[in-house]
């Protein structure tokens, strides 16, 4: 055990953080919250991500032969916390390069890698991923839309709902049923769908935050090559497992840095805030309440550094992966309640309003989080996959 | 960064679980737990000749000389076990106060003793304020011709039923007064957790001689801390071995016991429970060991990393039992079932060194007080 960083792990960090000192734009947060357009910011994003690919950055994990840095997941970690310290703005290739890319650089064909990897690397190609659907939510496996072979291309009819990034994407990886008559999991095949086909349709979906981060999708006859299947025809849940496996990994290691900033900026509102005739960081029930977020946070590090550990020694994630999601995800909860009961009635003011504090952004966090245990799977999801594949408790459903 | 058990960390744990499976089974806890002091001398020795009861001194004073993740490593062990007597005690509070504040003399003479197996010790320091706090401190050390004098009282004593030393925390420092000393009196507190016995002490003009005196002052003070330091740590790492073992006799009894033609553990409301358990187990080992290691390298968020280490496994433990028990039904509420034991011993260690509610409160001076803004740039 040592957890200081090794000599090539500090000298990585120092390089990519001098890089970053230099190039990341500093107005990103002010950005966010000005009246910009999404479609303006997006540019914006593109171009950054643009900037983070020239300089060898984007896809730090792929392997050398497809573009990337072939660094360790520990390298990777200390990438997403240093964009986080310096509140880089996000890539808003995400999807594409953690998710897609290392899908099909797993389970794609040589053609395909050769047609997208570059292109998610750079940003000039927006992905998506169609999985979640109306009727097909935890249960994955129940998904509906229907793809049915003419000649050398599928037809594609259904709908995909809980799409990030839908409106923006140029691909989306996209879960289909290609068998009616299979088991749920046997007849499923994973397509990559052109989103400027005809027949595609992308509607926002306005979430309680009144932002729309999310769309649907409508897919009304649209025809795929058959050269677009990723896998084997009918393997799709496998390649998709996959995924969502990817999905899981390293979620916690920005989040931790990201919670520490919001948690300073806390702190410093909570000195200038009066509770019974003295600031609040006097309070003895605010500062149990801040010290216990605090320890959360460091906990939720630890478990995300002994998650990455595992994984590098033995190349399989341990019982302390999996429950990453929970943790972080209903320690944010309690975080924001925190926040929102230190702020009392100026809590619930929303941007532009003159007496809101840090513009209205505390109370967008608060709605923002009650999302958190419902996206990526969901505790409950996610506690019977702890019950059932780290525990080995019966299978529930 | 490496955050795991290193091969040498991973042999000492395997041979740790294989010596207390084999000597201290669940059955001898229990018969330990009846007699009047919970130890056994056959077991204190097969320890000794282990090295575990020196395991952290140093090689001159006859120890090991290993470090605090392998402590660590020990000490979970010891509380998946439920590990009566003191070795607590013994070796992480009255030897690591003498290692901090003792003078080479002294560690020759009391911690290679201890190292040994021969000698038995605890510290004295908590008082009828049972506050954790060293400023709290009210024995009064009056100095005399042949050196001091000690008057008070000293509560929830651990092990002072067995123990060859005190050392006690005073006013003005830190002494050490052996068993039968005149004045000294220890008389039995009893309480939940029978495994660890708690004593009162009460001090009558009871004379420490110069030889005896380990610290005072500052000194006293500062190594008085680093021995709370490292046994709270220590106490961590027992915790979450404690919660290991609850989980696994609740998952055990989740997949064996059947109730609507099911085992009770495919019904998701007690699957989550035990999910639930993994969590804070898993949550309270990563803090407790990220603690030891950074008491060990006198890294300088050592003392939030002891505090939130011990705030979180002081209510995860306890949660833990909780759900322990409550997975079992009727059984759980059983003299029979052991989950109980582990339930008292968490009680008893939540409040050891601290509750949450006292760590929280250094955490809060860690982290609210000293400016953050350094804090975070330095991460």
């Amino acid at each position: 055990m040592d957890l200081n960083p090794t000599p090539q792990e500090r000298q990585f960090r120092d390089e990519l953080r001098a890089w970053l000192e230099a190039h990341a734009p500093r107005d990103w947060e002010a950005r966010q919250s000005a009246t910009d357009s999404m479609e303006a910011r997006f540019a914006f994003l593109r171009d950054w991500q643009r900037q983070v690919y020239e300089a060898g950055w984007a896809g730090l994990s792929w392997p050398k032969e497809y573009g990337g840095r072939g660094a360790t997941l520990m390298e990777k970690a200390i990438f997403t916390e240093e964009m986080a310290r310096i509140g880089a703005p996000p890539l808003p290739g995400i999807l594409g390069l953690e998710l897609v890319g290392p899908t099909l650089i797993a389970f794609g064909a040589e053609a395909q890698k050769q047609r997208y990897l570059a292109k998610i690397l750079s940003g000039e190609e927006i992905w998506c991923q169609g999985f979640s659907e109306p009727n097909a939510g935890s249960d994955l496996a129940a998904l509906r839309t229907e793809a049915t072979l003419d000649g050398d291309h599928f037809i594609v009819s259904g709908q995909k709902v809980w799409t990030s990034y839908g409106w923006a994407a140029d691909w989306c990886e996209l879960v289909v049923r290609t068998d009616a008559a299979a088991e749920k999991h046997k007849g499923l095949t994973v397509l990559l769908v052109d989103m400027h086909s005809s027949g595609v349709e992308v509607r926002p979906l306005r979430q309680m935050t009144g932002e729309t981060e999310f769309n649907e999708l409508f897919f009304d006859d649209v025809r795929v090559p058959v050269a677009n299947v990723v896998g084997r025809v009918n393997d799709g849940w496998n390649v998709a497992l996959g995924t969502l496996m990817h999905e899981r990994a390293l979620l916690g290691a920005g989040l931790q840095i990201t919670f520490k900033r919001q948690f300073t900026r806390l702190v410093e509102l909570a000195g200038r805030i009066e509770r019974h005739g003295r600031p609040a960081t006097e309070d003895p029930v605010i500062r149990q309440k801040l010290a216990q977020c605090y320890a959360e946070i460091e906990i939720m590090r630890l478990n995300q550094m002994r998650a990455i550990s595992r994984v590098m020694e033995t190349g399989k994630p341990g019982p302390e992966g999996s429950i990453q999601k929970i943790f972080w995800s209903e320690l944010n909860q309690r975080f924001q309640q925190i926040a929102m009961e230190l702020l009392g009635p100026y809590g619930q003011l929303t941007r532009g309003s003159e007496f809101a504090f840090d513009d209205g952004q505390w109370a967008y966090y608060w709605l923002r989080a009650r999302g958190n245990t419902i996206e990526a799977g969901t505790s409950e999801i996610q506690r019977n996959i702890v019950g059932h594949f780290v525990l080995g408790l019966p299978k529930s459903y | 960064m490496q955050f795991g058990l290193t091969e040498t960390q991973q042999v000492l744990k395997n041979s740790a679980r294989k010596f207390f499976s084999a000597e201290c089974p669940i059955a001898e806890v229990r018969r330990l737990m009846e007699t009047d002091t919970a130890y056994d001398a056959a077991l204190w020795q097969k320890m000794a000749d282990q090295g575990w009861t020196g395991m952290i001194f140093d090689e001159e004073y006859g120890g090991l000389g290993l470090g605090l993740v392998e402590m660590a490593v020990a000490l979970e062990e010891m509380g998946r076990a439920l590990l009566p007597g003191p070795y607590l005690s013994t070796v992480l509070l009255a030897g690591g106060a003498i290692a901090a504040a003792g003078n080479r003399a002294q560690k020759r003479k009391y911690l290679s003793r201890i190292a040994t197996g021969e000698a038995h010790a605890t510290l004295a320091l908590l008082e009828g304020s049972a506050s954790w706090d060293p400023e709290a401190v009210q024995l009064i050390a009056h100095p005399t011709l042949a050196g001091f004098a000690l008057n008070g009282r000293k509560m929830f004593v651990p092990d002072a039923g067995i123990a060859d030393y005190f050392v006690c925390a005073a006013d003005v420092g830190l002494f050490l007064a052996p068993r039968g000393a005149r004045g000294l009196t220890v008389s039995p507190l009893p309480a939940i957790d029978e495994t660890r016995k708690l004593y009162q002490v009460a001090f009558e003009n009871v004379p420490v001689a110069e030889e005896d005196i380990l610290a005072i002052g500052d000194p006293a003070r500062a190594a008085l801390e680093r021995a709370l330091a490292v046994a709270t740590v220590a106490l961590a790492a027992e915790m979450v071995g404690g919660m290991q073992r609850v989980m696994e006799i609740a998952v055990e009894y989740c997949k064996a016991r059947k109730q609507f033609g099911k085992p009770i553990g495919q019904f998701q409301a007690v699957q989550h429970l035990c999910a639930d358990m993994l969590l804070l187990t898993e949550s309270s080992r990563s803090a407790a060991y990220y603690a030891a290691w950074a008491l060990q390298e006198r890294a300088p968020e050592a003392d939030a990393a002891v505090s939130i280490a011990k705030a979180y496994a002081g209510d995860a433990y306890r949660e833990v039992g909780n759900r322990g028990i409550q997975v079992q039904g009727g059984m759980g509420f059983t003299w029979e079932n052991n989950v109980h034991l582990y339930y008292k011993r968490a009680k008893a260690s939540e409040v050891m060194f601290g509750d949450a509610t006292y760590h929280r409160e250094r955490i809060a001076c860690l982290t609210i007080d000293k400016a953050t803004d350094k804090a975070i740039n330095k991460l």
